[in-house]
Parts: C-alpha cells; sequence; structure tokens
C-alpha cells in the first residue's frame, strides 16, 4: 500500500525527502516480515507439518462430514443465541426504560450482574450446577451476557434520540408505548445497528466456547481430529484449517457492520438522529 | 457457605492465579497494543499493513480457538512453555489488538490542527508527540482502555479450561471433594466481581482525575 498518509496531527504530509526515507524503511521492515514468516514456514516444514499423513483425514468423506457438523452445531448455536440475546435485551431495555422503580432496578441489577460476570462462568453454572444439556447451556449463557449487553445498546440508542422527537410524541397525546414503538425505538435501532452487528460478531465467537463443555461445535470437531494417533497427531493442519474458516466467519459479520455503519452515516435520513457514532465500535466482550 | 471457610487456600489460589494471569497478560496486552498502534498511525505503509493485519485477524477470532492454537499447537514446533506463560500469551496478543484499536481512536480525537499548531511552533516530533499528541489521546482512552481491561480480566476464566490455576477451575476440585455446586460457583462469582469491579474503580478514578471532560 503506497497510499499517501491521511493527514493526522502526528506528521506532516511527508515531502520528496521523506517519502524516500520511508519507502528505505518499508524496504526494510517488509525484508523483516518476510523474514518472519519464512521462519515460520521453515518451523512448518521442519516438523514435518506438510507430511501426507497429517493432511490425509481432510481427503476422508466422514471427516469432512464430521467438520461440516460440527460447523452447523456452531452455526445452530450462534442462531438461537442470536434471536433470544435479542429479544432479552429488548426485554431487559424495557426494563430499565420503564417507569416504575423496583422494575427499572431489578432490571439495573440483571444488566449490570450478567455484564460483570465471565460468560464461561454463567456457561458452567448452567452446565455444571443446574445440570443442563451443553447446547442449551452455551445458548443460556451467551444469551444471559450478550443480552444484557444489547439492553445498554438499546437503551443509549434510545437516549441519543433527541428529546424533542419524545416530547413532539407525547404532546400529540401519543402514551408512552406509543411513543417508545413508533418514534423512538425504530430509530433508535436504526443508529444502533452496527453496534448491535458487532455485539453478534461477539456472540459467534463466543459459540466456541461450547467446546469446553464438551458442546459438539466446529472447534470440538477439530480437536477430535487432532488427537487421532492414526494421523500422526495432525494438530497443526487442523489449525491451519480451522482457523481461517472461523476469522473468515467473524470477519464478514464484522464488514457487514463496518459496511452498515457506512450506509448510515451516509444515509440522509438518519442525519436527524446525531448518535456517537459507532465507528470505532468495539467487538469485545467489555463494557461501555 | 462452609465451601469459602473450608477451602479458603484453595479459593485464594485460583484468585491469586486469576489476577497473575490478569496482570501478566495487560501488561503484555498494553505493550503490544501500543506498539500495533504506533504502527498503524506510521508513515511507512508496510508498518500500518502489518498493524492492519495483527488487529484483524485477532479481533475475530474467537479465543478459545486462539488458546486451543497456543496450548496444543505450539508445543508441536518443539516449543513447550508452562500453561501459564501460554495463557499470558494468548490473552495478552489478543486483547492486544482492541488495545490497539483503542489507543489508535485515541489518537484520531487529537485535531489535526493541534498538531499543526505544534509544528508551526517549531516543536521536534518528539515534543510534538510527548507535550502535545499522547497527553491528549491518553485523557480520551482511559474508559475503553479500562473496559477492555476488565474484558481481559474475564477473558482469563477460558485459561482455567485448558488446566492453569485460576479461580473458575477450583470449581472442578470441589465439585469432586463434595461440595454444594451452587455454592461453589457463588464465591467463584463472588471473587470475579471483585476483580473487575477494583479495576473499573481504579479507571473511574483515573478517568476522574484525568479524563476530559465532553
Amino acid at each position: 500500500m503506497s497510499r499517501a498518509p491521511q493527514a493526522s496531527a502526528l506528521y506532516d504530509i511527508p515531502g520528496p525527502h521523506a517519502r524516500r526515507r520511508h519507502l528505505l524503511y518499508g524496504v526494510l521492515s517488509t525484508v523483516v516480515i518476510l523474514g518472519i514468516a519464512a521462519w515460520i514456514l521453515y518451523l512448518l516444514l521442519d516438523t514435518d507439518q506438510f507430511t501426507a499423513v497429517k493432511w490425509r483425514p481432510f481427503l476422508y468423506e466422514g471427516i469432512q462430514e464430521l467438520l461440516l457438523e460440527g460447523l452447523g452445531n456452531t452455526l445452530k448455536a450462534f442462531a438461537l443465541a442470536a434471536v433470544f440475546s435479542l429479544a432479552l435485551g429488548a426485554v431487559l431495555a424495557t426494563g430499565r426504560l420503564s417507569d416504575h422503580r423496583p422494575v427499572r432496578w431489578v432490571a439495573t441489577l440483571l444488566v449490570e450482574f450478567f455484564r460483570a460476570m465471565p460468560v464461561l462462568v454463567m456457561i458452567f453454572f448452567i452446565f455444571v450446577a443446574l445440570k443442563v444439556q451443553p447446547l442449551p447451556a452455551l445458548v443460556a449463557g451467551l444469551t444471559l451476557y450478550n443480552g444484557s449487553v444489547l439492553a445498554e445498546v438499546f437503551r443509549t440508542g434510545v437516549h441519543a434520540v433527541p428529546r424533542g422527537q419524545g416530547e413532539a410524541a407525547y404532546a400529540l397525546g401519543m402514551r408512552k408505548t406509543q411513543v417508545m414503538t413508533w418514534v423512538l425505538v425504530p430509530q433508535a435501532v436504526r443508529a444502533m445497528l452496527p453496534a448491535i452487528i458487532s455485539q453478534l460478531v461477539v456472540a459467534l465467537k463466543d459459540t466456541s466456547l461450547g467446546y469446553l463443555i464438551t458442546y459438539e461445535e466446529f472447534l470440538h470437531a477439530g480437536k477430535l481430529i487432532a488427537s487421532d494417533l492414526d494421523y500422526d497427531l495432525p494438530f497443526i493442519p487442523v489449525v491451519l484449517v480451522i482457523s481461517p474458516i472461523y476469522i473468515g466467519m467473524c470477519m464478514l459479520l464484522s464488514w457487514f457492520a463496518t459496511w452498515v455503519a457506512r450506509r448510515e452515516r451516509r444515509d440522509p435520513r438518519t442525519k436527524g438522529v446525531d448518535v456517537a457514532p459507532a465507528a470505532p465500535v468495539i467487538t469485545l466482550p467489555g463494557r461501555e | 457457605m462452609d465451601v469459602l471457610t473450608e477451602n479458603f487456600s484453595l479459593y485464594g489460589e485460583g484468585f491469586l492465579g486469576t489476577l497473575e494471569l490478569t496482570v501478566y497478560a495487560s501488561a503484555l496486552a498494553l505493550a503490544l497494543g501500543f506498539v500495533m498502534a504506533a504502527f498503524r498511525v506510521a508513515p511507512v505503509g508496510s508498518f500500518r499493513v502489518f498493524g492492519t493485519v495483527w488487529v484483524t485477524v485477532l479481533r475475530n477470532t474467537p479465543l478459545t480457538l486462539l488458546f486451543f492454537a497456543v496450548m496444543l499447537g505450539l508445543p508441536r514446533f518443539g516449543i513447550v512453555l508452562p500453561f501459564e506463560l501460554f495463557a499470558v500469551l494468548a490473552l495478552g496478543c489478543y486483547t492486544s489488538a482492541f488495545i490497539c484499536e483503542a489507543l489508535r481512536s485515541g489518537i484520531n480525537t487529537v485535531p489535526v490542527g493541534q498538531g499543526e499548531a505544534a509544528r508551526s511552533l517549531g516543536m521536534s516530533f518528539t515534543q510534538t508527540l510527548g507535550a502535545v499528541v499522547l497527553p491528549q489521546a491518553f485523557r480520551s482512552v482511559i474508559p475503553p482502555i479500562g473496559s477492555t481491561l476488565i474484558a481481559l480480566a474475564k477473558n482469563s476464566a477460558i485459561a482455567g479450561a485448558f488446566s492453569v490455576t485460576e479461580l473458575l477451575g477450583t470449581y472442578k476440585t470441589l465439585s469432586e471433594l463434595g461440595y454444594n455446586i451452587i455454592w461453589t460457583f457463588v464465591w467463584i462469582a463472588v471473587g470475579y466481581l471483585i476483580i473487575t469491579l477494583s479495576i473499573s474503580a481504579v479507571f473511574n478514578v483515573m478517568e476522574k482525575r484525568w479524563g476530559v471532560a465532553r
């Protein structure tokens, strides 16, 4: 990429002399990076990762089916978790925006608690202590966590709609439910769509936690193949096959979020809703 | 209730394990994240590409997969390290991508004019960076870095499932000893709450003291 750097507070747009210097740095660093890549390749070759026996399993139909089944299970868990999280998020957000103090307190307590807990602890608790099957346990854990994060996303979205909109709706004689469902929520959801999709990326990534509670998802299938003695324990080949698929799926969803964000920003209809830009979306199980 | 008092040392060990993991991985994540952020705003193209690839790949990798690759894959290369070190590596590298993005967006919040003004006053690059740009960037990144480190502390639970001594892992021993599983988990939850809430409190103080008023 020889694109000129964007104007930043750090540098002036470089002149001819600086550009030559940068070119030199670029060449040098490329050599170093290629060197590291070559070293990794050497490690791979040196430890015989490309011998036929290690890659043979991927030729067998049974093993391909095993992987596909795992991928299917991953997507199944993701789809369920996504739907339930959105629903729980809506319920909790409604609770937090309620006019009744006890409802608000309960919703706030739930949201804060589930956001502060590691997802894995919740999943293990449901799986071990409540003795639930792996799939429901995984989906429940993901739902509780992502649902409460989404609740906060919805809530910030509603708060970000200019106050006048709600006031105008009330002045027209609408009731709170009407104001919410007809005026505030549609705008909030539109503006927060990128953040919502990014949270779904988190849910997709976290389905791999199912591996730890013996849910037969993609990584689990990989582990089964990787620890097969007949194929000389093909750990590295399995990682090399599985990671691009996992990363690719998440990347597609992330890109979709960025694309939606960019489209929203261009759309004149969203100009009225001056919501905090969802551009630097942090796709991380964290607290905002 | 007895679970805690009778197994205080076991819980303590797990708690310290989680704490240690969090501290070391945070240090690694902050250092690596800083380097990657510098790469991503560097004027040299290949640095930027490297930083972008690092962040994009790690941000879209499930952490469990990363742990799997590091803990079970690296030994196949003949790289055998203690599990704790592997865990710190996986957690630190993963989180560095998020730290990098937080830092970069912090640098981007500094208006271009600030840098231009500094340069027109004749400040050198180091002066511009150290006296004008970084102090402002630092202030605006306190909250996102705080939430990233809280996420790191929570993510460290995954290391327990990969046989690193930490808080979540204590449930196994305790359930084998026949303790009430619900109470076992209650105290694990309390342990995590103590850690995450402390980080959050520290960052709240920092934000109050140095944060940007908006």
